[in-house]
């Protein structure tokens, strides 16, 4: 039998929003994030490439991965939010995984 | 005439322009890390800032005034008819418009920079305050021009915010702080006050503008793709605006009474288009407006152009204009 993992009982189940967008909505974003009630978040520089032409990115600034873990019902709120506001002009995209974090009431 | 043409493309800053240009051509990964990038420029605009505030220190009033006015009126202006030109004559969308309007209103400090180590090069004397004109030459015409969108998209009262948030972006935006803010330190410091900075902020800066070039250079050609999307009128606009809005900053300048090396200093500053702060204030405020179509005629058409034949022609007709 498998060595049981002591972790395993404490994980709270909570969702893992993660956006990455042009450098340029950094500021944007995470004042909206907090308007809608995240209490922390991540921001790390990331590059790729997606379905969008150029953006101003190539100059400076590239794209931004923002991640925030939180309930799931504010999860859905973040996406609907992120597609009303920001899927028609801008580079763009935003998804969901489900987590397993300790601590769970310190994200709530 | 090309004499001075191949002066200004025989020098460091231009060559390793094309070296970049070069390098992107042939699909070399040679890019500046942007660390360094965002150092260097911060690097630019400062130590520009700085001297032409030292120069501001020891110039008269009277001397500035006018010319500042000029800038001032250029910069209001020139937006309005880029905007009619593109709109009506190119048939392009309020937005994309708007965003070109702001964009050559504006100006590019890497270009005037460049312009500098030519008219250096060729000893022709500058009035040293010009940087001054520089700050004056870059904000008006992004909110003319974000200004004109508003009004002719009718925005609906709730997104108002977004004016007022590219003006903030703008006008706190790196290139204004340090530009504006080095202006101030080196006027409160005093021509004599910078001297122990000066092998950094004066000596150095020759050597380090021919490196951001080289930066340029690659991110120019990285352009060139999106060339073909830009269409024939938006490369002839490109190659035209320049032009047309260089002789008449030499022509201002003139009958501001600057110098020739000054009247072709402001010659550049109304011809460049900006590629720095206008895209993202436009990013912000109009992002129905298709970056690759401003972002390529302002980066990969008048860039190169001004920084190869633009600048010498400015300075021939700024040399005839004085007689």
């Amino acid at each position: 039998m498998a060595a049981r993992n002591p972790y395993t009982d404490s994980t709270v189940h909570l969702s893992l929003v993660t956006i990455v967008a042009e450098a340029i909505l950094e500021r944007r974003l995470l004042r909206d994030l907090r308007a809608l009630g995240v209490s922390g978040f991540t921001v790390t520089p990331a590059h790729g490439e997606g379905s969008r032409g150029s953006r101003t990115g190539d100059i400076e600034g590239g794209n931004v991965r923002v991640e925030s873990i939180v309930h799931p019902d504010l999860a859905a709120t973040i996406l609907q939010h992120v597609e009303a506001h920001y899927f028609e002009h801008y580079a763009v995209i935003v998804w969901v995984s489900e987590v397993g974090v300790l601590r769970g009431d310190k994200y709530l | 005439m090309l004499e001075v043409a191949g002066s200004n493309l025989a020098t460091p800053a231009i060559l390793a322009f094309l070296l970049g240009v070069a390098a992107s051509l042939l699909k070399s990964d040679l890019r500046l890390p942007e660390p360094i990038y965002q150092t260097i420029s911060i690097y630019l605009l400062f130590a520009i800032g700085l001297k032409g505030g030292a120069a501001l220190a020891d110039a008269d009033a009277g001397d500035v005034v006018i010319p500042a006015l000029v800038t001032l009126a250029l910069g209001l202006v020139i937006p309005l008819w880029v905007y009619a030109a593109t709109r009506f004559a190119g048939r392009m969308s309020i937005a994309d418009s708007a965003a070109l309007a702001a964009h050559y209103g504006s100006t590019s400090v890497v270009t005037f920079t460049a312009a500098l180590t030519f008219l250096q090069s060729v000893d022709e004397p500058v009035e040293g305050f010009l940087p001054t004109l520089v700050a004056i030459m870059e904000v008006p015409a992004i909110v003319v021009a974000l200004v004109i969108a508003r009004l002719q998209l009718a925005r609906t009262a709730g997104q108002s915010g977004d004016l007022m948030e590219a003006l903030h972006e703008v006008l706190v935006g790196r290139s204004i702080i340090l530009l504006a803010g080095g202006l101030l330190v080196g006027l409160l410091a005093g021509s004599d006050g910078i001297a122990p900075v000066e092998p950094f902020f004066v000596d150095a800066f020759q050597g380090i503008l021919t490196l951001f070039l080289l930066e340029m250079g690659i991110v120019t050609a990285r352009r060139f793709g999106d060339l073909r999307a830009a269409g024939p009128f938006l490369i002839g606009f490109g190659l035209l605006a320049p032009v047309l809005n260089g002789a008449v900053g030499v022509i201002a300048g003139d009958l501001a009474g600057l110098s020739a090396g000054g009247a072709a200093m402001l010659g550049v500053l109304a011809a460049s288009a900006s590629y720095i702060a206008a895209p993202a204030a436009v990013r912000i405020a109009l992002p129905e407006a298709n970056p690759s179509l401003y972002l390529t005629a302002s980066l990969a058409v008048t860039f190169p152009f001004n920084l190869t034949v633009g600048i010498p022609l400015y300075y021939e007709l700024a040399g005839r204009m004085a007689g």
